[in-house]
């Protein structure tokens, strides 16, 4: 009997560790099943939506005609490198046979000049945003700084940082592109004047985000830590870096989070705008086209840019959870 | 002994929208080397302000105080303050937040080396040897504070400033930092400040007990010597005829002679007797840890 009973007891430990592992699977498994139930469901909608849309470009592109050209886009790109080394083969050549006619000849190198396909295209946003960014960094965090420790500085410069957040960087394109063209001129310049564009008025849209987070949280110090620092007599320099800067790690990430998702979706629209080489310009130059493919491919950057803003992001969070000390606030 | 400290009849007054709030009137007290001092007082009568005035984290509005014969006028790391809530940095682990300290202290007074010393023989003066390399949201709310009075210590303060130190812990762990306080100043006989809210650690910890009145315009009522041997346990003591009467003497103090009397909002008094916004005398006994 007692043999019996304990057996029971064996089983029933024994179940409810099956139902705990499984519990934990179920939950394990919402976390994978649920938003690919959601995905799926929004794939049958859009196809769905897709087919019943006619424009005068043919159907509007489902995820069939998308999934066709991410293929098609990135054989296109290998098409596009493989005439590259093709061409710089024969450049080489030529110029081989030429030396072996006539020794003193100095060879010319050009360039290729091929069309940049839409994988050069991705990677010109993405350092022209980057540039953007870091710069705006460069500026603002030093100001965010002496402005949240100096309530002289922050109520001077306050009023000009609300009349300027709220305009949109596109608005300022137009300047940059003139002053840049009138400023930056030198016989060989470092970086292409397009690109120039597209960086500062990307850094202009992300150093008001960075500068008030930034000050907000330099002001938002706790009191304790200012006390530590005053009774232990620092120096104003070591100050802002052994207590300042760390305390407001946390503040200062989440305004370079808020303005990389700002300036990311500005930068795209500033290379429509002003034809500057990017991502902007791959949608616009399709839309131009108007070829049977067209939205197709539109519609594969439309996926690609919110892929890439969404990494972007990411990618932040991960570089403030190496960074900061404060691990709560690196989770959300 | 001579004065160390001359806390020479300061006013501390603050602006506020509605007029002028006098916190402090007239508060003298004059305390030797080696003494070990608690103020006790209830809350928001004003003790807080008379330690950040020490420190020099405040400014009195009238008299001064006197730190050797020199005017306090700006924070040092001679007046070290262990405040209520740690004030650890919690981006740097225990030893670092030590270090920091000891660092801007003794920056080209010690080598790397006698440094390193300095920091971990503070450390293991607070038993956190263990876990020096911690962070401070690694280790309980005891070792956090004891992090903290490492960090004061390692400064070799004239003064030793602390404002209700373990006011934040449970009564286990505030009876075990009670100890290791006692330990620390039997051998180090440092001169100290501490503000209180608890009768039995007053009592168990001082030397003079300086009771403060009620705020505002608070002020030094009475001065209560404690002349019990050292060292001190507080097991034996509980017995102890001298302790019970300090103890009582206190508490007299605390209840009789300074009753605290509050203002309650107009809403909530009428609401409960019916009267208008006058004035209720309330014994708010929560105030003083008498357990």
């Amino acid at each position: 009997m007692t043999t019996l009973i304990r057996k029971m007891m064996t089983a029933d430990s024994d179940s409810t560790l099956l139902v705990k592992s499984l519990q934990f699977l179920s939950q394990r498994a919402k976390a994978v099943v649920l938003p690919m139930v959601g995905i799926a469901v929004f794939l049958v909608i859009w196809s769905f939506a897709a087919n019943s849309i006619d424009t005068s470009l043919g159907k509007f592109p489902g995820p069939k005609a998308v999934a066709t050209q991410i293929g098609n886009l990135y054989h296109e790109h290998q098409s596009e490198r493989e005439k590259e080394a093709a061409f710089y083969q024969r450049q080489e050549e030529r110029n081989a046979k030429r030396i072996a006619k006539d020794p003193g000849y100095q060879p010319k190198i050009r360039a290729y000049t091929g069309k940049e396909t839409f994988l050069d295209q991705i990677g010109t946003s993405l350092v022209t945003v980057m540039s953007g960014f870091i710069l705006a960094a460069v500026i603002a965090i030093p100001l965010g700084i002496a402005v949240g420790l100096s309530k002289t500085l922050n109520t001077a410069i306050n009023p000009i940082i609300q009349v300027f957040k709220p305009v949109s960087p596109l608005a300022w394109l137009p300047l940059v592109t003139m002053v840049v063209s009138a400023v930056y001129v030198s016989p060989e310049p470092m970086f292409a004047k397009s690109f120039i564009n597209s960086m500062i008025t990307v850094t202009l849209c992300c150093l008001w985000p960075m500068v008030i987070n930034t000050s907000v949280g330099v002001a938002a110090i706790n009191q304790d830590w200012v006390n530590v620092s005053r009774v232990l007599r620092l120096p104003s320099l070591v100050h802002v870096q052994k207590i300042v800067l760390p305390a407001s790690i946390p503040a200062i990430f989440t305004g370079m989070r808020l303005s990389l998702g700002i300036a990311w979706m500005v930068l795209i629209a500033a290379e429509m705008l002003a034809q500057n080489p990017g991502l902007g310009k791959f949608v616009w130059d399709e839309f131009q086209n108007g070829s049977s493919q067209s939205l197709s491919r539109i519609m594969t950057a439309v996926i690609v840019i919110g892929f890439i803003g969404f990494l972007l992001d990411r990618a932040m969070l991960q570089l403030q959870r190496l960074v900061s000390w404060d691990k709560e606030s690196a989770n959300r | 002994m001579s004065i160390l400290l001359d806390i020479s009849k300061i006013d501390m007054v603050f602006p506020t929208p509605k007029g002028d709030f006098t916190a402090l009137k007239e508060v003298d007290l004059k305390i030797k080397k080696g003494e070990f001092i608690s103020l006790i007082g209830h809350s928001g009568c004003g003790k807080s302000t008379v330690l950040n005035v020490v420190a020099g984290l405040l400014q009195a509005t009238k008299g001064g105080v006197l730190l050797n014969n020199k005017e306090v006028t700006e924070p040092g790391p001679e007046r070290a303050v262990v405040f209520q809530n740690h004030s650890l940095l919690p981006w740097l682990t225990a030893y670092q937040n030590v270090e920091l300290a000891v660092k801007q202290v003794f920056n080209r007074k010690m080598s790397k080396a006698e440094m390193q010393d300095w920091i971990e023989h503070n450390l293991r003066l607070v038993h956190m040897d263990h876990a020096m390399h911690k962070r401070p949201d690694e280790i309980s709310g005891g070792m956090k504070q004891r992090v903290g009075i490492a960090r004061a210590l390692a400064m070799q303060p004239e003064v030793l400033l602390m404002d209700e130190p373990f006011g934040a812990l449970d009564a286990l762990t505030r009876a075990h930092m009670q100890d290791s306080l006692m330990e620390i100043q039997d051998e180090l006989n440092n001169t100290v400040i501490m503000i209180t809210h608890d009768v039995d650690e007053a009592v168990l910890l001082s030397d003079r007990i300086v009771m403060m009145t009620n705020g505002p315009a608070a002020t030094v009522g009475e001065i209560l010597d404690v002349k019990l041997e050292r060292p001190r346990d507080r097991l034996s003591l509980a017995q102890d005829a001298e302790y019970n009467r300090l103890r009582s003497a206190v508490l007299t103090f605390l209840y009789e002679k300074q009753r605290k009397v509050e203002n309650i909002p107009a809403q909530s008094s009428s609401k409960k007797t019916g009267e208008t916004g006058d004035l209720q005398k309330v014994d708010n006994t929560n105030d003083v840890d008498v357990a």
